[in-house]
């Protein structure tokens, strides 16, 4: 029986300063940079082990995109750390010129990102970043659902050569993953299978998908669902069988709807496999203050939503 | 390091050539940058041919001195002066901004390999900059950083925060240059954002700061081997320069920041640089 409730894991910020401890061993050449968040993004763990090799650049997150990118072209590998929105929104011109364009060996690691790091307000809620980290040809963008995704896809990226964007989140998780779960870069995972309709989610909502899975098939829809752990490069391949074998899908994402996973979807499967398509999304709105999962609820990026999107899918099924 | 006559003659030489080039490529692409690749020509004589420690016929080389045009749009300049080093082997000058060619319109590293950043969006360079000074302290490497800096790319925050954090860390293996040409896109910088006292900010942020003529090639050097003996401070050249220095009716005119000379200015270009 596929699961469709999972027990609350760490979030995946913490996986993030786990992997970098980690790292930190196996590979001298990893440097960490934060801009006067560390506690909060936990590269402070990377700092008490490796102090040397630790940089607080402060509230000044271009120019710590661009000594990143002076690091990386110097032999290191760099990871630098802010909330998402404050990272891709105030460097995104670093990002592009120093980073992607020049296509140089930075790893960008935000946390806090999306609508449930709750009471902080939309001024911290990074709703944007996975578009903004499209918009840059050549870095590959990872959206883990919990903490043993966040972990393997951190020392992914920093194993792979070339620029990589890793989405973090402040909640805890729902520990989807078994410990040794292996995660890569352009690929996906299939949670359970189905041959009613698709959910393809990222992040925090893969647990949410899989909730919603389990109450269609309460009204008797076989629904499959995919981990789109990897937005870019997109396992293509994956989503249009699944698109093929079950002719409706749905793409959730606790992002706007604008640019993020479900338009790189769209556009995968409108060449490769045209079905109708519904979204799950932050609907052309920012959100507000308020508990992480009461904001979820409130800008219907829960289940029952999903599981709505899903049932107006399969309806428009030809 | 001492620079004998022979040695000023031939920086002299190197910096005709730099301005020859600036007008030659612009002219041949009908745009681009010349008034502030004028105006940088003497810098980049003396960094390229008496400063920097570098090795054409080994670009790669790791403990090779470091140079990020920060005012990306000047590069027909630094183009010119790589040529004239020996880099760009087999690449013609004249593709500058051209389809397919490796001198793109603004510093492309990985078109062209050699260069150690891209650059063209204003405000950047410094922060890149540091990070190779850092990366030269982690690894106990000699090699010095130089970044070339506009006064109007000096508007940009970025700069300061760049500033602020290499003086506060006392990279010392770290040198700006401030190309001060007085003129910036659409007018003269005192009419935009005025930069004065210019010296004082640079000193407020804890960097070590000289003021010369940047056309005087024997102040440029002393400038730069003062400047690579400092310790515990990076260290900026806030260089007094002319846009366009070089060529009369490009002196001084606002016009000749991003406009190319025409086939009859450049005739009249080359000449006047040639009796210079
Ligand atoms: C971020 C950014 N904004 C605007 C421009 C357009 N631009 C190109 S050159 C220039 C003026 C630069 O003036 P300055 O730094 O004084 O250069 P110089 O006079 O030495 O040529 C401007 C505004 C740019 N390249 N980058």
């Amino acid at each position: 029986m596929p699961k469709t409730e999972f027990p609350t894991g760490k979030a995946t910020r913490d996986a993030y300063g786990k992997a970098l401890l980690r790292l930190g061993k196996e590979m001298p050449e990893l440097v960490v940079l934060d801009a006067d968040l560390s506690k909060s993004t936990r590269t402070s763990k990377f700092q008490e082990a490796f102090p040397d090799r630790f940089f607080n650049i402060g509230i000044a997150e271009a120019n710590m995109a661009g000594i990143a990118a002076g690091l990386a072209s110097s032999g290191k590998v760099p990871f630098i750390s802010s909330f998402a929105c404050f990272l891709m929104n105030k460097a995104f011109d670093q990002l592009r010129m120093c980073v992607a364009y020049p296509n140089v060996n930075v790893k960008v690691a935000v946390t806090h990102a999306g609508i449930s790091i709750g009471e902080d307000g939309p001024s911290q809620q990074g709703i944007e970043d996975v578009a903004l980290a499209l918009a840059l040809p050549g870095f590959a963008v990872l959206v883990p659902a919990d903490e043993t995704a966040a972990e393997e896809l951190v020392v992914a990226a920093a194993k792979h050569v070339g620029p990589a964007f890793i989405r973090l989140g402040r909640a805890e998780a729902p520990k989807v993953y078994r410990e040794g779960e292996k995660f890569q870069i352009g690929g996906s995972k299939i949670l359970r299978d189905g041959t009613d309709a698709t959910i393809v989610a990222n992040g925090l909502l893969v647990a949410e998908a899989a909730k919603a899975a389990g109450i269609l098939e309460d009204e008797g829809l076989s629904v499959c669902v995919v981990d789109a752990y990897s937005v870019s490069p997109l396992d293509e391949t994956a989503l249009a069988a699944a698109a093929r074998k079950t002719g409706a899908v749905v793409v959730a994402e606790e992002h706007l709807l604008d640019g993020g996973l479900g338009s790189r979807v769209a556009m995968a499967l409108a060449r490769l496999c045209p079905v109708p398509m519904e979204f799950v999304g932050l609907d052309n709105t920012y959100a507000e203050s308020g508990g992480p999962q009461e904001l979820l609820e409130k800008y219907r990026l829960t289940a029952p939503w999903i599981a709505e999107a899903a049932r107006r899918a399969v309806s428009r099924k030809k | 390091m001492p620079c004998d006559s022979a040695k000023l003659e031939l920086l002299k030489d190197k910096a005709r050539a730099i301005r020859r080039w600036s007008c030659i490529m612009t002219a041949e692409a009908g745009s681009g940058h010349p008034g502030g690749s004028l105006s940088a020509a003497d810098l980049l004589a003396v960094l390229y041919f008496h400063v920097m420690r570098h090795d054409p016929a080994n670009p790669g080389w790791p403990d090779r001195d470091r140079f990020i045009l920060s005012k990306g749009h000047a590069c027909p300049a630094l183009y010119a002066a790589l040529y004239e080093a020996g880099y760009l082997k087999g690449v013609d000058l004249k593709t500058l901004r051209k389809l397919g060619s490796p001198l793109q319109g603004h510093p492309d590293k990985r078109k062209l390999p050699v260069l150690e950043a891209s650059t063209g969006s204003l405000g950047q360079g410094l922060s890149v900059g540091i990070g190779m000074a850092l990366a030269a302290k982690m690894d106990g490497r000699n090699y010095r950083t130089y970044v070339m800096l506009g006064d109007g790319e000096c508007d940009e925050g970025q700069v300061w925060e760049a500033a602020m954090w290499a003086g506060a860390k006392k990279l010392d293996n770290l040198a700006a240059i401030v190309d001060y040409n007085k003129i910036q896109l659409d007018d003269f910088v005192k009419a935009i954002v005025d930069l004065e006292p210019l010296e004082d900010k640079w000193r407020a942020f804890n960097w070590d700061v000289q003021s010369i003529d940047g056309h005087d090639m024997e102040k440029i050097i002393e400038a730069f081997d003062r400047a690579a003996a400092v310790r515990g401070k990076p260290q900026v050249i806030i260089a007094h320069t002319i846009k366009g220095k070089g060529v009369s009716f490009m002196e001084n005119k606002v016009k000749f920041h991003g406009v190319a000379p025409t086939k009859d200015e450049l005739t009249k270009a080359l000449a006047e640089l040639d009796r210079a």
